[in-house]
């Protein structure tokens, strides 16, 4: 459980996280919402240590990060795997090295035998057994997070922290791409915290939702709870897709929430 | 400008403390030389023989006083060879070469968030990406420097003997005149100090690129120049200590 307590963050005096206070449950895929804009990425910046915030504290499980030694830090980092909007892969590497890294650097006590193991059974695991000699370059928008999805679970990461993973991708891809990281929370019990605007994404995967508006933490719930939510600001941005105008129609039709509507899309009825 | 100067000194320090293992160091390094190094010895290779090629022929066209001995031409080339041109002029060629190379990779690396990626890893990418490119300078810019002294009075034998502006044995024996083993020190001094300004000046340019590809391009321009004005200056100031 990673616990965000009144974060602020300014940037040359215009402040862009005005006293942020959280949880990212363990286990589930906890998405932060919002608009252009509106903080996502500086929040998750400062939970992963790239950027140090203003002010308030974040917990790792009980072990305070914001402010502690370095040593905790490290030891804290080296529990998070992270898929980033561009996916970042070292684009002199291969497919496979780019998954053995981490394994390579935080792992020495593993024998080469065991690192090849290892990404070997990562790369099957999202479906990619067959592109470990492939570079980046010569891979898909898809493929690429993919990679980057097995880089992040294969030194065994307690936390996984997904910037954007539909960024660039269709709409099929993009479900895939929930579905895997979806999955993967499940499977290995880890904390996700998934930064995102697509609304696609609250509907497939969205088991804890975190909002936010110019800032500030607007609401939080479900994704069964965020059809009825009463906030303006969190009507007003999930009512301007037209997929979510369809799902409140299947709401109000089943009175079975947005998993209903979701249930209803797999089966083929859509939109 | 001492902002700056106290940011580079930040990011050195920040590439010494927490250093990966040995293991990973040794193999980044040595990485690093093969592109810092044994691909730049053909770009060098060719400047430093035209040069002293081009050196022999110009002091043979300036020299036509008939009381002052042919071997002359062999003596200035190698002195202006080993004291300036070698050391000086391999670092400037080097400069654009490697210092736009680094500078562009890790500028690349920093807007497609690679750089990032290791910090969210845990890996010191200062001391993971930059102390290896900077080790491996340190090395291989003396041995280029070394080569460099070869070819160009190497260069400048045949521009002689070929043109027939003098003869093989004055220009041997103009080379073999009155040489200063300190000389040698001095230019791997020079080698030396480029190779970390050169290495330093364009990581730091490079790491700490931020935008898109136009800022990269800035990155590798902003790290070319700025060594080059750093290489001048501190050879004035070597020159003007050591010498």
């Amino acid at each position: 459980m990673i616990e965000v307590s009144n974060i602020e963050k300014a940037f040359n005096g215009t402040p862009v996280l005005k006293g942020i206070s959280c949880v990212f449950e363990t286990g589930k895929c906890n998405l932060l919402l919002g608009g252009s804009g509106t903080g996502k990425s500086v929040l998750l910046q400062c939970i992963v240590g790239l950027m140090k915030p203003d002010l308030g504290s974040i917990t790792f499980d009980g072990t305070v990060y914001t402010n502690s030694k370095i040593d905790i830090r490290q030891e804290i980092r080296r529990k998070i795997g992270m898929l980033f909007q561009g996916s970042a892969l070292f684009d002199s590497m291969t497919v496979a090295q780019n998954v053995e890294f981490p394994l390579q650097m935080l792992t020495p006590e593993m024998s080469p035998e065991e690192r090849r193991e290892r990404v070997e059974f990562c790369l099957k695991r999202v479906g990619l057994e067959n592109a470990g000699n492939k570079m980046p370059a010569e891979i898909s928008g898809g493929m690429k997070k993919r990679v980057g999805i097995a880089r992040a679970i294969a030194p065994q990461c307690t936390y996984l922290f997904c910037d954007e993973p539909n960024s660039g991708l269709d709409p099929a891809t993009s479900i895939k791409i929930d579905e895997l990281i979806h999955e993967i929370t499940h499977e290995y019990g880890i904390t996700t915290v998934i930064v995102t605007h697509d609304m696609n994404s609250v509907i497939e995967i969205g088991e804890h939702i975190i909002f936010l508006h110019q800032g500030k933490k607007l609401w939080d719930g479900t994704k069964d709870e965020i059809l009825n939510a009463t906030v303006p600001e969190l009507r007003d941005f999930i009512f301007s897709s037209s997929l979510v105008r369809a799902a409140k129609r299947v709401d109000e039709e089943t009175e079975g929430g947005i998993s209903a509507f979701a249930e209803e899309s797999e089966s083929g009825g859509g939109i | 400008m001492l902002t700056i100067f106290g940011s580079f000194v930040l990011f050195l320090r920040g590439m010494v403390t927490r250093t990966e293992r040995f293991s990973v160091l040794w193999a980044r390094t040595i990485d690093e030389a093969i592109l810092i190094g044994v691909d730049s010895v053909v770009i060098v290779s060719i400047v430093s023989a035209f040069i002293g090629a081009v050196t022999c022929v110009q002091i043979a066209y300036n020299l036509t006083n008939p009381l002052i001995p042919q071997s002359t031409i062999g003596y200035m080339v190698r002195e202006m060879t080993i004291l300036e041109l070698a050391p000086t002029i391999t670092s400037i060629v080097l400069a654009g070469k490697v210092g736009s190379s680094i500078a562009g990779g890790l500028g690349t690396m920093r807007i497609t968030e690679q750089i990032s990626a290791l910090e969210v890893m845990g890996i010191n990418s200062t001391s993971y990406l930059v102390l290896p490119r900077i080790l491996a300078a340190l090395v291989m810019f003396p041995m280029l420097v070394i080569l460099a002294m070869l070819l160009s009075i190497l260069g400048g034998y045949l521009a002689g003997t070929l043109t027939g502006v003098m003869t093989a044995q004055d220009y041997i024996e103009g080379i073999r005149t009155d040489f200063i083993p300190y000389n040698i020190v001095f230019a791997l001094i020079k080698a030396v100090v480029f190779a970390f300004l050169v290495s330093g000046i364009s990581s730091f340019k490079g790491y700490f690129t931020t935008g898109g590809a136009l800022e990269v391009g800035a990155a590798s321009t902003g790290a070319v120049t700025n060594s080059i004005i750093a290489i001048l200056i501190a050879d004035f100031a070597l020159a003007a200590l050591l010498l």
